[in-house]
């Protein structure tokens, strides 16, 4: 290690503070005055903890561990609780997976030193099941931690559906019950199930802010209603369609709840046909924007045309409109009429009859709408710039793809661009996919 | 005011044409003898690139072609085989070279082989000279203008060559006059070690299903052609000539100040993605056996012609990456390279990363559906029928989704679907999630996308249709992808 050798000058920060270091060792400053001991202690392995907390919190994992081995001292700094606050667990098979893994010694570690000071803890697992069971593991061992965000990914094949509910349950249900001050858990695509909600609700019901939970098969709107009575402090909730229900409207607009920010919907059909999608009703609708007026309301479909039909027959709040494969201009028709909220909407893909009517109709009717992506669609030009004229400059995201705009007798796609960057008040063109 | 005159080798690399050449007319003004030589280093090849029996041919037949239109104007190509560095070694002595000027190139591999000749140069006492003859602008000055890194999208590009302003006008054609000056020994041409190979001398099939020759003569009647079918308003860019011009520059330009450009780890501008390691899945989906005739049709065409339409590729490459197989783009890349008669290490691995979603973001990324995509661009399968034979009486309702034919006309049509081959639809039910926002925000994002990345970028199925013009006439043939400077990129070497 080297040594300072040059003069210690007044402009050094760490001498600057000395009011900070007073649970320092006092030779550190003495050496400043005395200059015999200069030498001697100006060294980088004497520096103030809090100064070597304060850089190590600028390093990488890898790099603090690796710091961690240079000195004792370091290496005490490596265990101050304030640099396990948080945590991201990677789990990985090696012969499988493009990316590393926490080394299991360090999860040892984290383990027996770190478990109580760890808050904000996420796992990361790609699609092997062992990697997923090994996250169980280790959230079955903290046990006395007082975590507040937990998060559960998939980077890949949502491998935490390939263990067994009772094993993930059991897990789950340790970091429930220990934590009691849960605020925020992400657990979209895992077996958890009724009765491990009801345990959630039972030791975090003051705390909880933030559930996401969609594609989780083994919950039913009875689980998901046991959390919205329950979580009166619930901002933000994701799930599928299918556990929505009129209740749990009603339940996330009562009283004693808070003003709900963000709700996602996911909308999934996987086979044509195979679902029949109840319909919420509009009182339900209404109760809940009525208590909440400004929550964002984002839903996803994935479903094939025929399937919309439950849908949209009457005023729907929704603000965030995202259509995954094709939906029919029948329901885009319905949504210019019934979406007042809409604010963003996108479509991958629609037949082949222009869209022109349904634009307008929107353009009119979604006074809100500022976000706009068009996939597999046709719209003529004319149709397209009436359509930009009315919106004007609330548009501030208009993606469409360029071969979208059928040229007619108007105009044509040079002219397109610069007719839309004139009622737009910035310079657009269509997105372009390269040629390859 | 005179200076000495050089005597020069001219080393076709990747260029091989004579049109709008600047080194070698540079080489040719400043030389009183120009050998044009081509050195045919397998092992470097090889070690460079992935070339398949298509691909040899093309460049053989490019090859054959330039020391035609050379031969034509008095001189000839030498084509010598061997090491690069050896062959030039012995040459540069054996005919006093004190110049040996080639193209600029961005690939890694060029760049380290000029280094290495640069280095054989101060050791040899012989000049070399290098000018870029591959972009429309000196790559260097686009990155400057955009602060030192490469715009990471089209838009942002574009304004940065409007600042450039218009590109070099090509330089003057070369005639026989410039090589009479120069001419190397006549008798040399005729050597046997100089002539261009077969592909029987190298061990490659004599066979070549392809109905595109290579060479620059070839690629500039194709764009005559091509020129003269277009329609009188075709749109700017980027369907255009102009458009696929600028595309190309865009991918150089990254490309050239990338490292690990065609790699995913090590590369700063590739999102690292957790794909799949699946070998059975990759070897369906490259011999075309993947289920869905849709792809398996244009992987036929790939195999059998070595060219298949952008769209055609846009499709293949979502379905392994993204869209289904959820396989590396580093894999379709090398499938690409192998087969691509126009394989380009910057187009191809920038295309790759683009349609994999791993780079190059903006707000919402297309994923093309196997079955929707083809059916609404030729809704009669003829594309289908013309490249798998076997389903050629399938009827059109069914024909990109054969599984859902019934037996009867299944039976009528002589083609039996084997049910327990049916493609795999992804079981997982949150399949369609993993092609959303999620995984982008989990995937690691690499630090130097802060100022590309838009707010929140969606995943969604974009499909596209083929442009307004008959399918057919867009999807079998290549279109000539460029002009002046740039033209002979289909009568190029590797």
């Amino acid at each position: 290690m080297k040594r300072i050798r040059q003069t210690v000058k007044t402009e050094n920060p760490v001498l600057q503070t000395p009011q900070r270091s007073k649970k320092l060792k006092t030779c550190f400053y003495g050496s400043a005055f005395d200059k015999s001991h200069l030498q001697t202690l100006m060294d980088w392995g004497t520096l103030p903890l809090h100064v070597v907390l304060h850089i190590f919190q600028f390093l990488p994992l890898v790099d603090r561990a690796r710091a961690s081995s240079v000195c004792r001292r370091w290496n005490e700094v490596f265990h101050i609780p304030d640099l396990w606050r948080k945590f991201e667990f990677e789990l990985n098979q090696p012969a499988t997976s493009y990316l590393k893994s926490t080394h299991p010694d360090l999860i040892q570690q984290i383990i027996k030193k770190h478990a109580d000071h760890l808050q904000y803890v996420s796992f990361k697992v790609d699609s092997s099941t062992e990697s997923a069971e090994a996250a169980c593991d280790i959230l079955s061992q903290l046990v006395n931690c007082s975590i507040k965000t937990l998060g559960l990914i998939s980077t890949a094949k949502p491998s935490f559906m390939n263990v067994s509910k009772a094993h993930f349950a059991s897990a789950l249900t340790v970091v429930f019950v220990n934590s009691k001050s849960l605020s925020s858990i992400r657990i979209d695509d895992t077996p958890v199930d009724d009765p491990s909600l009801k345990v959630l609700v039972a030791n975090n019901s003051d705390t909880l802010k933030l559930l996401k939970m969609s594609s989780c098969p083994h919950v039913s709107p009875a689980g998901i209603l046991c959390v919205a009575d329950q979580c009166h402090g619930l901002r933000e909730l994701a799930l599928n369609y299918y556990i929505l229900s009129d209740e749990l409207l009603l339940a996330l607009s009562s009283e004693k709840h808070v003003n709900l920010e963000h709700l996602r919907i996911d909308v999934v059909s996987e086979n044509p046909g195979q679902t029949e999608f109840h319909t919420i009703k509009k009182q339900s609708w209404d109760a809940l924007v009525k208590h909440s007026p400004k929550v964002n309301i984002v839903m996803y479909f994935f479903l094939y045309e025929e399937e919309f039909d439950a849908f949209f027959r009457e005023e729907t709040p929704v603000t965030h409109l995202y259509f995954g494969r094709a939906v029919s201009k029948a329901m885009l028709g319905r949504i210019g009429m019934n979406c007042p909220r809409l604010i963003e909407l996108v479509v991958c893909a629609n037949g082949l009859q222009p869209l022109d009517d349904e634009l307008i109709c929107i353009a009119e009717r979604c006074k809100n709408l500022t976000a706009m992506g068009l996939g597999e669609c046709e719209v003529t030009c004319r149709g397209f710039i009436e359509f930009v004229k009315m919106c004007g400059g609330r548009l501030t995201e208009l993606s469409i793809m360029e071969e979208v705009l059928i040229p007619d007798n108007d105009y044509n796609l040079d002219q397109i661009h610069s007719e839309v960057s004139k009622h737009l008040g910035r310079l657009w063109f269509p997105d372009m996919m390269p040629t390859w | 005011m005179s200076t000495m005159l050089h005597r020069t080798i001219h080393l076709f690399r990747k260029g091989l044409r004579l049109h709008d050449n600047p080194t070698l007319l540079a080489a040719l003004e400043s030389s009183e003898v120009v050998y044009p030589v081509y050195i045919l280093d397998r092992k470097f090849l090889m070690s460079a690139m992935h070339i398949g029996t298509l691909r040899w041919h093309f460049l053989l037949q490019s090859l054959e072609d330039l020391h035609r239109s050379l031969t034509k104007l008095g001189s000839c190509l030498l084509v010598i085989q061997g090491e690069y560095e050896s062959v030039l070694r012995d040459h540069v002595e054996k005919w006093n070279i004190t110049q040996v000027t080639l193209d600029a190139e961005i690939e890694p591999f060029y760049k380290e082989m000029e280094q290495t000749i640069q280095a054989l140069g101060g050791e040899m006492g012989f000049d070399v000279l290098s000018s870029m003859g591959h972009t429309l602008y000196d790559i260097r000055r686009i990155l400057d203008k955009n602060g030192g890194t490469p715009p990471l999208t089209y838009k942002r590009f574009l304004h940065i060559l409007s600042v450039l302003g218009d590109p070099n006008a090509p330089v003057r054609n070369l005639t026989a006059e410039d090589f009479q000056r120069c001419k190397p020994p006549s008798a040399l041409g005729l050597v046997e070690g100089y002539q261009v190979p077969r592909p029987e001398d190298l061990g490659i099939p004599q066979q070549s299903q392809s109905p595109w020759r290579g060479g620059e003569s070839e690629g500039l009647q194709r764009l005559e052609q091509h020129l003269k079918n277009q329609s009188k308003n075709h749109s700017l860019p980027p369907v255009s000539l102009q458009g696929q011009l600028l595309w190309r520059e865009f991918f150089y330009t990254v490309a050239s100040a990338t490292p690990n450009f065609t790699k995913m780890v090590g590369n700063p501008i590739c999102l690292q993605i957790n794909w799949y390691q699946n070998a059975e899945g990759l070897h369906k989906w490259r011999m075309a056996q993947t289920g869905f005739p849709w792809i398996d049709a244009i992987m036929t065409q790939l195999h059998r012609e070595g060219w298949i339409h952008h769209l055609a590729r846009h499709a293949v490459a979502c379905f392994l990456t993204r869209g289904d197989l959820w396989i590396s783009w580093e894999e379709g890349m090398k499938v690409f390279e192998e087969m691509l008669l126009d394989a380009d290490y910057s187009i191809n691995a920038g295309n790759w990363m683009w349609l994999s979603a791993s780079a190059f973001f903006h707000q919402y990324t297309r994923i093309f559906c196997p079955v929707r995509f083809g059916k609404r661009t030729d809704p009669e399968g003829q594309y289908i029928r013309k490249y798998l034979p076997v389903l050629t009486n399938f009827p059109s309702k069914y024909i990109y989704e054969p599984w859902t034919a019934p037996e009867e006309a299944q039976k009528q049509a002589g083609c039996i679907i084997d049910r327990t081959l049916r493609p795999r639809k992804t079981k997982d039910p949150s399949s369609h999630r993993r092609n959303g926002v999620e995984l982008r925000t989990e995937s690691t994002a690499p630090k130097s996308q802060a100022n590309t990345l838009t707010t929140k970028p969606r995943l969604l199925n974009f499909g596209s249709p083929w442009s307004h013009s008959d399918p057919h006439s867009t999807c079998q043939g290549p279109q000539p992808k460029a002009v002046s400077r740039l033209h002979a990129s289909v009568g190029r070497g590797m």
